[in-house]
C-alpha cells in the first residue's frame, strides 16, 4: 500500500462535505455550457473549480473592463480541455456575457471545446495541446521581471498533462530562473483519459519531484476554499523559487455519479434522466 | 473506422506475434478485449506523444511491428521528430494510426485539427501516407498494413462515413482506384473527399458534364501511373482534400504531373485555404466553409469549365 500524505487523506475524508452555493452556481454555469454545446469535459471542467474560484475571487489582479491590461497576472488553463471552469469564471467576472456559455462549441461561437486566445477575453493562450502551459507561463513570468511588471502567473495543468515531457523541461528552467512570481497549479484528480493515473502513468511521490526541480511544493485540498484562500494569500511571489501547487481534487465533483469516474471524463450526449440528476445535484442547498 | 482500424490490430496481433499496440492515454475500454487477451502485446502508456513514437522505434529495431494510436496533431506535430528521426531515418515498420484526420473535431478548435499533417508526412522520406474512405476500406488497408515495410501513417476520417468501397477493390498501398471513369473532368480525391465528389459527380453528370473520380487512398506514394494515364486528355483537372492547399494532395498530384512533363490542362485545387480555422460547430459545417460539399465540388467545377 502506497503512503497517502494527510493532506492527500484528509482531502479524501473531506469529500462527504456539500459544496456551497458559490461552488454550485459556477458548476450551474459549467453546465449550461455543456447542455448549450450538447458536449464537453464535464468530469475535467468539475474538478478545478474551487482553484479558478479562489484565484479570480481572491487572489488574481485582473480588470474585464481592460483585459489587456498590462500589470494584470496572468492565469494560463494548460488543460485546456476543462475551459468550461474558465468560461464559467470568465462569464461570473463579466469578461464574456452569461448567454455566451450556451453557444459553447457551436460554428459562430467564441467559446471552443479549448479556449482560444484572441478570441475569448481573459484568455491569454490558446491551449488544448496538453503540456504548453508552463513553458508559456515561464515565458510570461520572465517577461513580468524584465519589464518590472508586479504580475504574476498562475499555470492550472492536469495531472495526466504531466506526463509530457515539456513540463518538465518548463519545470526545470523555472528552477533554474528563480521565478517567485510563477505558480503551477496541478489539478491532481487521479485521473486521466484511460483510466486512473495509478494504472496509466502513476505520478507519486509528486510533491517530491517538484522540490526535486527547484519548486517549493505545496499539498492541498483542491475543494476546500478556505485552505485555498489561505495557501494563496501566503505566497510571497517575490521569492527566488517557484511554487508548485498539488491540489487533491475528484474529477467530475459536484456530480456525484460522475465523480472519481473516468467514463465521465468527456461527454458527447446527455440523457434526459442525467441531465435531471445533474441540476438536482447542483441545486442550491 | 476507429473501432474497425483498432479491432483488426487485436486480429493482426492474434496472427503474427510481431505486433504490439501502443496507445497514448486514450478514452476508456480502448482495446479491451486485446489488452485482456495478450496483456503483454498492449501498451496504454502515458499523455506521451514523443516517448511512444521513440518507443514504437525501439521496439520496431528489434523485430517488432508496433501500431501506435492517438489523436492526429499529436501523432505528427507533437512527435514530429522522433517520426522523423527515429521512425523515418531508421526506416522503421511503425504504424501511427490517427484519430480524427482533417477536421473530424472542428468543434475543439485548432490545437485538434489535423489540417497539415499529409504535408508534413510526405515530407519525410520512407513515410507512406493513407487516407480512406469508409470503415470497409479500412479493414483492406490494415490487413496489407502487417507487410508493409516501412513507416506507415494512416489517417482516420470521422466514422460512420457512407460506405463507396468495394471489396472487389484488390486495395493496395499506392495504387489509386478509379471510382468513376473521366469524362472532361477528372477528380482526384482523397479520405472523406471521394464521397463528397463521387456525389458531386452525380449532380454534374444531371447536368450532362461526365466527371470521374480517382480516389487516391495513398497520398504517397503516389500511384504516379493512374495520373498518367487518366490526366492527358481532359478539360479539367480537380484535386479535393480535408487539409490545407500547402503542401497535400493537389501539391502532391501537380508535382509528379509537372515533373513527369506531362502538358497540364485546367486545373483547380481545392481545400482548405492557408489560415488557422476560426470557427467552430461540426466537421460538416467546415467543409462548408471551405466549399467542400458535394453541391459546392459542383458548382465550382461548372465554374471552372
Ligand atoms: C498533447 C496532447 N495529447 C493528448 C491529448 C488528448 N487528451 C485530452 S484530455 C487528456 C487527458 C488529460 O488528463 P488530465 O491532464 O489528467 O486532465 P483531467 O481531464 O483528468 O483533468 C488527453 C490525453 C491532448 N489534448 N493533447
Amino acid at each position: 500500500m502506497r503512503q497517502d500524505s494527510p493532506i492527500r487523506q484528509a482531502a479524501r475524508q473531506a469529500e462527504a462535505r456539500p459544496l456551497d452555493n458559490r461552488s454550485k452556481h459556477l458548476r450551474r454555469l459549467v453546465v449550461e455550457g455543456l447542455l448549450g454545446g450538447g458536449r464537453g469535459h464535464i468530469g475535467s471542467s468539475m474538478s478545478p473549480i474551487e482553484i479558478l474560484r479562489v484565484l479570480y475571487d481572491e487572489v488574481m489582479r485582473f480588470d474585464p473592463a481592460n483585459p489587456k491590461w498590462p500589470d494584470r497576472d496572468r492565469f494560463i488553463l494548460s488543460k485546456g480541455h476543462g475551459c468550461l471552469a474558465q468560461y464559467a469564471l470568465l462569464a461570473d467576472k463579466a469578461f464574456i456575457g452569461r448567454e455566451t456559455l450556451a453557444t459553447f462549441c457551436k460554428r459562430e461561437s467564441i467559446l471552443g471545446g479549448h479556449p482560444e486566445a484572441g478570441k475569448v477575453p481573459g484568455v491569454e493562450a490558446s491551449t488544448g495541446a496538453l503540456g504548453h502551459g508552463l513553458s508559456i507561463g515561464l515565458g510570461m513570468a520572465l517577461a513580468a521581471r524584465i519589464q518590472q511588471r508586479p504580475s504574476r502567473v498562475f499555470v492550472v495543468m492536469g495531472d495526466g498533462e504531466i506526463n509530457e515531457g515539456s513540463v518538465w523541461e518548463a519545470a526545470m528552467s523555472a528552477g533554474k530562473h528563480k521565478l517567485g512570481n510563477l505558480v503551477a497549479i496541478v489539478d491532481y484528480n487521479k485521473i486521466q483519459s484511460y483510466a486512473f493515473t495509478d494504472e496509466v502513468q502513476p505520478l507519486d511521490p509528486l510533491p517530491e519531484k517538484w522540490a526535486a526541480f527547484g519548486f517549493d511544493a505545496i499539498e492541498v485540498d483542491g475543494h476546500d476554499v478556505e485552505a485555498l484562500s489561505a495557501l494563496f494569500r501566503g505566497l510571497r511571489y517575490d521569492g527566488d523559487r517557484p511554487t508548485a501547487i498539488i491540489a487533491h481534487t475528484v474529477k467530475g465533483r459536484g456530480v456525484p455519479f460522475a465523480e472519481h469516474q473516468p467514463s465521465w471524463h468527456h461527454k458527447n450526449k446527455f440523457t434526459d434522466d442525467e441531465v435531471r440528476a445533474i441540476a438536482a445535484a447542483l441545486e442550491d442547498a | 473506422m476507429r473501432n474497425t482500424s483498432l479491432n483488426k490490430v487485436h486480429e493482426l496481433a492474434r496472427r503474427d506475434s510481431r505486433v504490439v499496440f501502443i496507445g497514448s492515454d486514450l478514452g476508456v475500454g480502448t482495446l479491451k478485449a486485446m489488452k485482456a487477451e495478450m496483456p503483454e502485446r498492449f501498451f496504454m502508456e502515458g499523455v506521451a506523444e514523443q516517448n511512444v513514437v521513440g518507443m514504437a522505434a525501439g521496439m520496431a529495431m528489434d523485430g517488432l511491428i508496433p501500431y501506435v494510436n492517438t489523436i492526429a496533431p499529436f501523432i505528427t506535430r507533437r512527435c514530429y521528430e522522433q517520426v522523423a528521426v527515429d521512425v523515418c531515418v531508421h526506416n522503421l515498420p511503425v504504424r501511427l494510426i490517427a484519430n480524427g484526420g482533417g477536421v473530424v473535431y472542428a468543434p475543439l478548435g485548432p490545437t485538434h485539427l489535423a489540417i497539415e499533417d499529409f504535408a508534413i508526412l510526405r515530407a519525410l522520406p520512407n513515410m507512406a501516407v493513407v487516407a480512406v474512405s469508409d470503415a470497409e476500406e479500412m479493414k483492406r488497408l490494415m490487413d496489407v498494413s502487417l507487410d508493409w515495410p516501412g513507416p506507415l501513417y494512416i489517417r482516420l476520417a470521422k466514422g460512420g462515413d457512407p460506405v463507396i468501397s468495394q471489396p472487389t477493390d484488390d486495395f493496395r498501398i499506392g495504387r489509386a482506384i478509379l471510382r468513376r471513369p473521366p469524362g472532361r473532368v477528372l477528380m482526384v480525391a482523397t479520405g472523406a473527399t471521394t464521397e463528397r465528389c463521387l456525389r458531386a459527380a452525380e449532380i454534374l453528370a444531371a447536368g450532362g458534364v461526365e466527371s470521374g473520380v480517382l480516389h487516391m487512398h495513398t497520398i504517397k506514394p503516389l500511384d504516379v501511373g493512374a495520373l498518367l494515364s487518366l490526366v492527358p486528355g481532359r478539360d479539367l483537372l480537380v484535386t479535393v482534400e480535408e487539409h490545407l492547399l500547402a503542401g497535400g494532395l493537389g501539391s502532391a498530384v501537380l508535382e509528379t504531373l509537372v515533373d513527369a512533363g506531362v502538358s497540364l490542362p485546367k486545373v483547380v485545387r481545392l481545400g482548405i485555404p492557408d489560415a488557422f480555422t476560426r470557427e467552430y460547430g461540426s466537421q460538416e459545417t467546415m467543409f462548408e466553409t471551405f466549399g467542400l460539399t458535394a453541391g459546392q465540388i459542383a458548382e465550382r467545377v461548372r465554374t471552372a469549365l
